[in-house]
C-alpha cells in the first residue's frame, strides 16, 4: 500500500482503489473520447469544423446570452440574497428555501413552462406582444431560461459572506460618520466581491452547458438562436461525430478553464479570510 | 449512556443589525419587495403555470395523462435508473471521501478537481461522450454489435449517462464535511480495538449521517431529472427508452400539451419533496451542529 | 465635551440592561466603567454612541440633548473590543476613512488627509506600517489602527469597548499605559468599558462601578477603593472575606468571635456582613484581643512579594484568606499546620443585603 504518511486508519488501499478505478472508467476514459475523436481531425478539418459560420454562431448565441444572464443574476442575487440575511418578513424560510428550485427541478419542465409563459399569447407574452418585444424563438427567451437556471448559484455563495460580515465593521464605519450607502459601497460590497464574482462564474458555466430548459424557449434557428449543445446533437445525429466532437472540445475546454478559475477564486478567498 | 443536552433549536434568525446603523424601513421595504417580486417573477411563476397548464382539461384528463402506459413505464425507468445510479454514486462518494478525507497522499487536489469534472460538462457532452464510446462508430461499437450488446439507444447507456452526471454530487458533500471532522474519533476506535468496517459503521457514519442524506436527496433529484445526456443517448424510443422528462419532451412536441404539462407536475411534485426533504435535511443539521459546539452546563444534561 | 445621562433605562425584551441609570462625565476626563459581565456597561456606552436607543431618558452632550441623534452625527469615536477594521483597506486607507466619506462640501482635500493621517501614525507609532493590511499586524497594533481611525475625525467623545479584552495580558498592560499618556497628549473625552478592575483603577480619572444594570457607585480610583460604597463594590474590588452575624450595639457576632462594628453603635440585633480584606489581617502566635480568631494554615503559596494563605479557622468550619507580606511571613515563621491566632485590623460591616445573595 502506498502511504504518505503512516496511518493507523484502515482502508486507505480500498478507497483509494474504488475511487480510481471508477474515475478512470466512469469520468476519464469517457472524457478522453472527445480528445482522441477531434485528433482524428486534421487541424485544417478542425479548425474549418470550428469556424463554420452556423458554429461560430451558435458559440455567439451561447457564450453572449450565458454572459448576460450570469450578470443578471449577479445583480438579482445579491439583492435576494442581501433580502434573505438581513430583513424578516413573513414566509421568509419558504423562500429560502425556494431559491433552490431551479437545482431540483427537471431542465425540461422549467424549459416547456417558461416557453408557454412567453409565447405570444401566453401569461407573460401577452403583455410584451403590443410592445413589439418578442422572447419565444429569440435570444431573449434563451436568456430569460439561463436567468432561471443560474439564480440559486449566486444567492448561495454569497449568503454565507454576507452572514458572516461583522456587524460591527457596518457600525464603525457608521461612528466615522458614513451614510448609509457609502458604507454599502465601500465597506459591505468590497467584501462580498469575490463571492460575487465565483458565483458569477458558477452561474456562467452552468448556463453555457444548458440544454433542456433552453432547447424549447429558443426555436432552433441555425445561425439565430441556435445553442451549442443542440448543434452538438444535431451532428451526432447526422452521425458527424468528427464534427461533434470538435465543437464539444471547445466546449470543454472552456469549461475546464472556468473551473480551474473558480476553484482559484475559492482558494484565494479561503486564504485572505485565514490571514 | 449517551447524553441528551438540553435541546436547543438552531436559529436561523437574521443578525441583529440594529435600527441605529441599519437602512431605513422605507429602503428595506422597497428592496425586499423588489426582491419577492423578481422571486416570483422568475420562480413562482413557471410553477404556477406548470399545474394551470396540466389541469387545463379538467382533472380526468390529468389523471388519464399519468396513467397512461408510456408515462407509467417512463416512470417505471426513470426509477429504475435511479436506483442504480444513486448507489453507484454512494459507494464512490464514500469511498473518495474516506481516503482524502482520512489520509494524507500526493495528489490529493488532483483527485479533487477530477471529481468535480462531471460538474463541468455540459449534459449533451456527458451523453455525446458515451455515444462516441458505445455508439455503432464508437470504440467498442464493433465489438458491442458483433456480440449484439445494445448500450446506447438502450437502457444500459442510458444509466452510464445518468451515473457520470450525477457522480459528483455524494462525493462533493461528504469530502468537506468528513475533512471537518477530522480523523480523531476514528483513531480513538482503532485504538480501542475496533476493527475497519466496525469504525466506519459506528464512528464515521453516525458523524456523516445527515451530509450524507443531503447528498442523497441531491443526487437522486439530478438523476430522476436529468434531460441533456439521457435525451443523447436514448433514442427516444416510447415506452422503452423514455424516462419522464424525455416523455414530457414527446407529448409537448406533438403539440399534447395538457398531458405534456400534467407529466411535468408530477415531476415539480418531486421537486417539491426534494426540497422540504432538504430543508429538513439541513435544519437537523444545524441542530446537530449548535449541540456539538455547545457548551452545555452539567446541571442541564440530562442522561438517556 | 461633557456627557450627561439621565435616567436611561434599556430592556431587551424581559431583561433590565439599564435600570434608571444616571451619570456625568466632565469634559476631558478618562472614565471606567466597570463591573461584571451583564452589569450594563456596553449596553451604556452604545447607547452614548447611539448604536442602540434608549428605551427611556435623555443623552446629553455638553448640555445639549442627543438622544435622537443618529450614530453618524453624534461625532463620537467607537473602538470596538475585536477592533472592527476594514479589512480589505490598508492602515492608511483605514484611518482616512472617516475623512473620505464627508459630503463634498466640508471633506478635506487629499494632501491634508495625508498628513492627518501620517501624523495619526506617528501618535499611534505605527508610521511605518501604513501600507500593511489588518491581517499583517499583531493584535496590539490593530488596537492602535482602530484608535487612529476613531481619532481621526476629530471626535468629541471618545468611547472603547473592552479595548484590551481580546489581548493578552503582557500587551494589554502595555497598551493600558499607552492609553493613558495618549489621553494626556490628546485630552478627549473617553470612556471606556471593562469587567477588569486593575486596569480600571490604573488608567481612569474616575471609575464608575455598575452591577445589575445601576450604578453601584462613581468616584476617583482611591475613593472606590478606599470608601466602598457598598457591599458589591467592596467585595468586587480586591480580594475579601465575608463573614456573616448579628450587629448590636457597635460590634457585630459571627457565631465564634466578635469584631468592632465602627458606625453601627445604635444597631439592635441586626443581620449584617462583615468585610475583611485579605491583607487587613494580623497574623501572631496569640490572641491580641477579643477579635482575635484561632485557626491552622492550611495553604502556603509563596510567590512574589505577598505570600498567600489559606487559614482554616479551629471554630467555625471555614476557611479564610489572608495576604501578608515576606518579611512578616518569614518573622512570623508561618507554616504548614501551624496554629495562629487572626486578627482583623480594618472591618467594614453593612446590613444585610436583603434581595441579593450575600
Amino acid at each position: 500500500m502506498r502511504r504518505t504518511s503512516r496511518s493507523v486508519l484502515p482502508g486507505f488501499g480500498l478507497s483509494l482503489g474504488i475511487t480510481c478505478t471508477y474515475l478512470s472508467l466512469m469520468v476519464l476514459l469517457p472524457l478522453a473520447t472527445v480528445f482522441t475523436r477531434s485528433a482524428d481531425l486534421s487541424w485544417a478539418d478542425f479548425w474549418g469544423t470550428i469556424s463554420n459560420p452556423r458554429v461560430v454562431a451558435s458559440y455567439r448565441v451561447t457564450f453572449g446570452a450565458s454572459f448576460v444572464a450570469a450578470l443578471v443574476n449577479t445583480v438579482f442575487g445579491l439583492l435576494v440574497a442581501w433580502v434573505l440575511v438581513r430583513y424578516r418578513f413573513p414566509g421568509r424560510r419558504i423562500v429560502d428555501a425556494m431559491v433552490d428550485l431551479p437545482f431540483a427541478l427537471p431542465t425540461a419542465v422549467a424549459g416547456i413552462a417558461l416557453t408557454t409563459l412567453y409565447t405570444p399569447n401566453g401569461w407573460v407574452g401577452q403583455y410584451l406582444e403590443p410592445f413589439g418585444i418578442k422572447v419565444s424563438y429569440t435570444w431573449l427567451g434563451i436568456t430569460v431560461a439561463l436567468v432561471f437556471i443560474g439564480l440559486p448559484f449566486v444567492v448561495r455563495t454569497v449568503q454565507p459572506v454576507l452572514d458572516d460580515l461583522e456587524v460591527e465593521v457596518e457600525e464603525a464605519a457608521a461612528s466615522l460618520g458614513a451614510r448609509r450607502s457609502q458604507t454599502f459601497l465601500r465597506v459591505v460590497l468590497p467584501t462580498v466581491a469575490p463571492a460575487l464574482l465565483t458565483g458569477f462564474a458558477l452561474a456562467f458555466a452552468r448556463a453555457i452547458g444548458e440544454y433542456g430548459s433552453v432547447v424549447f424557449i429558443s426555436g432552433n434557428m441555425p445561425m439565430k438562436t441556435e445553442i451549442v449543445p443542440l448543434l452538438i446533437i444535431t451532428k451526432l445525429e447526422q452521425y458527424d461525430y468528427a464534427g461533434a466532437t470538435a465543437v464539444a472540445l471547445v466546449m470543454l475546454l472552456v469549461s475546464f478553464v472556468l473551473l480551474l478559475t473558480i476553484n482559484l477564486l475559492q482558494w484565494a478567498a479561503r486564504r485572505r479570510v485565514e490571514a | 449512556m449517551a447524553t441528551v443536552a438540553v435541546p436547543r433549536p438552531a436559529t436561523t434568525a437574521p443578525r441583529a443589525i440594529t435600527r441605529a446603523t441599519g437602512e431605513s424601513p422605507a429602503v428595506r421595504w422597497t428592496l425586499t419587495a423588489i426582491a419577492l417580486a423578481f422571486l416570483a417573477f422568475t420562480l413562482v411563476l413557471p410553477l404556477v403555470l406548470v399545474f394551470h397548464e396540466a389541469l387545463s382539461k379538467g382533472i380526468e384528463a390529468y389523471l388519464a395523462a399519468i396513467r397512461e402506459p408510456d408515462a407509467l413505464s417512463a416512470a417505471k425507468l426513470t426509477l429504475l435508473i435511479a436506483s442504480i445510479a444513486v448507489p453507484i454514486n454512494l459507494v464512490f462518494g464514500i469511498s473518495a471521501a474516506w481516503c482524502i478525507a482520512k489520509f494524507e497522499f500526493r495528489g490529493k487536489n488532483l483527485l479533487i478537481t477530477l471529481i468535480d469534472l462531471p460538474f463541468a460538462v455540459s449534459p449533451v457532452i456527458s451523453g455525446m461522450i458515451f455515444v462516441l464510446l458505445f455508439g455503432m462508430h464508437g470504440w467498442f461499437g464493433g465489438w458491442l454489435f458483433d456480440h449484439d450488446v445494445k448500450i446506447i439507444f438502450a437502457v444500459p447507456g442510458m444509466v452510464l449517462a445518468t451515473t457520470f452526471i450525477t457522480s459528483p454530487f455524494i462525493a462533493r458533500e461528504l469530502i468537506p464535511l468528513m475533512q471537518e471532522q477530522g480523523t480523531e474519533e476514528e483513531e480513538a476506535a482503532i485504538v480501542l480495538g475496533a476493527g475497519g468496517w466496525q469504525t466506519f459503521w459506528r464512528v464515521t457514519l453516525p458523524n456523516i449521517k445527515w451530509g450524507l442524506l443531503y447528498g442523497l436527496i441531491l443526487c437522486n433529484a439530478r438523476a430522476m431529472g436529468e434531460f441533456g445526456a439521457v435525451s443523447v443517448v436514448s433514442g427516444h424510443i416510447r415506452g422503452e427508452t423514455n424516462t419522464l422528462p424525455l416523455h414530457v419532451e414527446i407529448l409537448y412536441n406533438e403539440y399534447a400539451f395538457a398531458a405534456s404539462f400534467a407529466v411535468a407536475s408530477v415531476l415539480t411534485l418531486l421537486a417539491f419533496v426534494t426540497l422540504a426533504l432538504k430543508t429538513l435535511v439541513e435544519w437537523q443539521q444545524r441542530r446537530a451542529e449548535a449541540e456539538d459546539t455547545e457548551d452545555v452546563p452539567p446541571a442541564e444534561r440530562i442522561a438517556a | 465635551m461633557s456627557i450627561q445621562v439621565r435616567n436611561l433605562r434599556k430592556a431587551f425584551g424581559d431583561f433590565v440592561a439599564l435600570d434608571d441609570v444616571s451619570l456625568d462625565v466632565p469634559g476631558g476626563e478618562l472614565v471606567a466603567l466597570l463591573g461584571p459581565s451583564g452589569s450594563g456597561k456596553t449596553t451604556l456606552l452604545r447607547i452614548i454612541a447611539g448604536l442602540e436607543p434608549a428605551d427611556q431618558g435623555t443623552i446629553l452632550f455638553h448640555g445639549e440633548d442627543a438622544t435622537t441623534q443618529p450614530v453618524r452625527e453624534r461625532q463620537v469615536g467607537f473602538v470596538f473590543q475585536h477592533y472592527a477594521l476594514f479589512r480589505h483597506m490598508s492602515v492608511f486607507e483605514n484611518i482616512a476613512f472617516g475623512l473620505r466619506v464627508r459630503p463634498r462640501a466640508v471633506r478635506p482635500s487629499e494632501e491634508e488627509i495625508r498628513d492627518t493621517v501620517m501624523g495619526l501614525l506617528k501618535l499611534v507609532q505605527l508610521d511605518v506600517l501604513a501600507r500593511r493590511r489588518p491581517s499583517e499586524l499583531s493584535g496590539g497594533q490593530r488596537q492602535r489602527v482602530a484608535l487612529a481611525r476613531a481619532l481621526a475625525v476629530k471626535p468629541k467623545v471618545l468611547l472603547l469597548d473592552e479595548p484590551f479584552g481580546a489581548l493578552d495580558a503582557k500587551v494589554r498592560k502595555e497598551l493600558r499605559r499607552w492609553l493613558r499618556r495618549l489621553h494626556e497628549e490628546v485630552h478627549v473625552t473617553s470612556v471606556f468599558v471593562t469587567h477588569d478592575q486593575e486596569e480600571a483603577l490604573e488608567v481612569s480619572d474616575r471609575v464608575v462601578i455598575m452591577n445589575e444594570g445601576k450604578v453601584e457607585q462613581s468616584g476617583t480610583p482611591e475613593e472606590v477603593y478606599d470608601r466602598p460604597a457598598t457591599p458589591f463594590v467592596y467585595g468586587f474590588l480586591g480580594d475579601v472575606n465575608l463573614f456573616h452575624g448579628r450587629i448590636h450595639r457597635g460590634r457585630v457576632d459571627i457565631g465564634n468571635g466578635e469584631f468592632d462594628a465602627p458606625g453601627w453603635a445604635d444597631a439592635t440585633d441586626q443581620a449584617g456582613v462583615a468585610y475583611v480584606r485579605t491583607y487587613d489581617v494580623e497574623l501572631g502566635p496569640a490572641p491580641s484581643g477579643p477579635s482575635s480568631l484561632a485557626a491552622v494554615v492550611r495553604h502556603v503559596r509563596a510567590f512574589g512579594p505577598m505570600v498567600r494563605l489559606e487559614l482554616d479557622l479551629v471554630e467555625g468550619g471555614r476557611s479564610i484568606e489572608a495576604h501578608v507580606s515576606r518579611e512578616r511571613f518569614d518573622a512570623a515563621a508561618l507554616a504548614k499546620g501551624r496554629q495562629v491566632y487572626v486578627s482583623p485590623t480594618n472591618v467594614r460591616v453593612f446590613a444585610q443585603p436583603t434581595d441579593r445573595a450575600g
